[in-house]
């Protein structure tokens, strides 16, 4: 099936001269939910802002449902739904009228049993005729979800949605993006929060310094990283490991004052027990013992160290 | 084209004016009838006659020009500078419409504003003088167009401005100057000959005078110029917005 969302090769240099993305090319498939990582001013907005027709690009191309967003920009946006990382409301306006302005806007026939359901869905229906500065940051936050979701998108940009939202409310997203899903909405968001894009995403993309550095299914990734690293500092030095740890993925140090070993904590045994029995059994002493993630959080900081 | 779209930032736009009613309504008809007390009761009782028509009635053209154009071009500017301002502009760069309709939701909004306006102004003036209108067509074509190119050239400005300062000088600075110095108080025979010569550079001129001719049947300039010049002027406001919008200038980075 042909992607829903098709980048080629996309760049963008701002007036000044930043470069602020580089040749960025990615497929997105219908129904998919995409997490983008990255650093601040990695590029994410940016990225999100081309295609959304609210920045032009410098290089390359975009089309969304097959539709290029600059030369046939009315069929691509009636397909998107933004929700941009800036709460931007007009303060005096009520909930329930700034809403329809957007299914408006997007062409759409008036339908307030809709806006009805989309503001029950976010837990706004209570504040339908509340002026949006009588709101808190979290509902107008879902305010914009709201306004997005009015057209009816088939892809939808959420630019940092939980940025600044309590637990409970990012768990009530989490499910209303679920939702989304199951009904065949593609899901491009943004976030800081890693744990966000293991939660919720199929897959990843990271980000940084305007190029994108991989787009990885989320269990292909984790497996790839979810290995842990175990430290063992030993009471005295050892010179050379013994016959009896010679099939454990031990690595000793050079002054052998500890041992890493290396397990990978998806699997059924991390052959921890066994390493410290035969460790006892060998007569050798342990001070003590550190356990580090190599988390998706630690191949994200280390992919993005490692760009200039 | 994106009919809904327009429809709805019409309605939009209209709807922030009622609420707004008091403000929008009640200062143009309170300060129209400052004008009449000051200019038509205290000063007219010593001018009489212009151009065989009482003072009184002889301002109210030059009066409701006066309002209209102020209203016309800070209305429309104001409407596009907010969302700009606050950020909202993001969902009219989103969404699927052209710019074409962008410009017809704000700047008829703003027009239909400014239109009302002027009909109350003539309404309030009525209970001040006797208003003849020679010509009604004629008169509702003038302000119609009036009030949709100042309109035009509000948005320019509203796009143009990058703070409030900028948003308040050019109504405040250009267009009160041009339109007191455009012959609504006066008529422009009544100058020095030199004077004559410098006000035919004020395009506001040949609006009050066709305006003007359209109620008193009297002009300072040919009808068929006064046209002219508004149909001009129209043509300039279009022009620079179909270049904005081409370049994205200030909205689009
Ligand atoms: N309008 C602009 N003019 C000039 N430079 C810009 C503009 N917008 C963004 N940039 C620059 O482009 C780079 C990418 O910005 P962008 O907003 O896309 O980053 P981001 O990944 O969304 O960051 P964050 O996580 O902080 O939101 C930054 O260096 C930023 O300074
Ligand atoms: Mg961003």
């Amino acid at each position: 099936m042909a992607p829903i969302v098709s980048i080629n090769n996309l760049s963008k240099t701002y007036e000044g001269g930043h470069h602020a993305l580089r040749d960025v090319s990615l497929d997105i498939e219908e129904g998919e939910i995409l997490a983008l990582l990255g650093p601040n001013g990695a590029g994410k907005t940016t990225l999100i802002s081309i295609i959304c027709g609210i920045v032009s690009p410098t290089g390359g191309t975009v089309t969304v449902g097959g539709h290029d967003v600059v030369d046939d920009y009315r069929h691509a946006r009636t397909l998107i739904g933004l929700v941009p990382q800036e709460i931007t409301l007009e303060p005096f306006e009520k909930v329930f009228r700034t809403v329809s302005f957007s299914r408006g806007l997007f062409g759409k026939p008036p339908n307030s049993q809709l806006i009805s359901d989309v503001l029950e869905k976010l837990s706004l229906l209570d504040k339908k005729d509340s002026a949006i500065n009588q709101l808190s940051g979290g509902m107008r936050r879902r305010v914009l979800i709201a306004k997005a979701l009015s057209h009816e998108p088939r892809v939808l940009f959420l630019d940092e949605p939980t940025a600044g939202v309590d637990v409970e409310l990012r768990k009530s997203m989490w499910s209303i993006v679920r939702d989304l899903k199951k009904n065949g909405v593609t899901i491009i968001l943004t976030t800081h929060y890693i744990e966000e894009a293991e939660a919720i995403a199929d897959r990843i993309g990271i980000i940084s310094d305007g190029q994108l550095l991989l787009a990885e299914d989320k269990e292909a990734l984790m497996g790839r990283l979810g290995r842990k690293q175990m430290r063992i500092d030993l009471q005295a030095p050892l010179d050379e490991l013994p016959e009896n740890l010679s099939n454990y993925e031990l690595e000793r140090a050079e002054d052998g004052t500890y041992l890493t070993y290396v397990y990978d904590t998806q699997a059924d045994r991390t052959g921890i027990t066994a390493l410290l029995n035969d460790l006892g059994d060998a007569g050798i002493r342990i001070r003590d013992v550190q356990t580090q993630q190599s988390s998706l959080e630690q191949i994200f900081v280390d992919l993005v160290k490692e760009t200039p | 084209m994106n009919l809904q779209a327009v429809k709805s930032i019409y309605i939009f736009e209209m709807s922030r004016t009622f609420r707004t009613l008091l403000q929008s309504i009640v200062s143009p008809v309170l300060s129209t009838s400052l004008y009449f007390v000051v200019f038509g009761a205290a000063i007219g009782s010593r001018i009489q006659e212009v151009d065989g028509v009482s003072y009184g009635a002889f301002i109210v053209p030059g009066l409701i020009m006066l309002t209209v154009l102020t209203q016309a071009t800070s209305n429309a500017a104001f409407g596009i500078y907010f969302p700009k301002f606050i950020g909202t502009i993001y969902e009219l760069l989103s969404a699927p419409i052209s710019f074409l309709e962008i410009v017809m939701g704000y700047v008829g909004a703003a027009a239909t504003k400014a239109l009302a306006i002027g009909l109350i102004i003539l309404l309030t003036a009525a209970f001040f003088v006797d208003i003849q209108i020679a010509h009604p067509f004629w008169m509702l074509t003038f302000l119609v167009l009036t009030c949709v190119s100042f309109s035009l050239f509000g948005f320019i400005l509203g796009i143009w401005a990058q703070n409030f300062e900028q948003l308040q000088l050019v109504p405040l600075l250009v267009i009160t100057p041009l339109v007191f110095l455009g012959g609504s108080f006066y008529s422009i025979s009544m100058l020095p000959p030199l004077w004559q010569n410098v006000t035919l550079f004020n395009p506001v001129v040949y609006l009050i005078s066709g305006f003007r001719w359209s109620f008193y049947g009297t002009a300072d300039v040919a009808i068929g110029l006064s046209i002219t010049m508004i149909a001009l002027f129209l043509a300039i406001c279009l022009g620079i917005i179909w270049w904005i919008f081409k370049t994205g200038y200030r909205i689009k980075t």
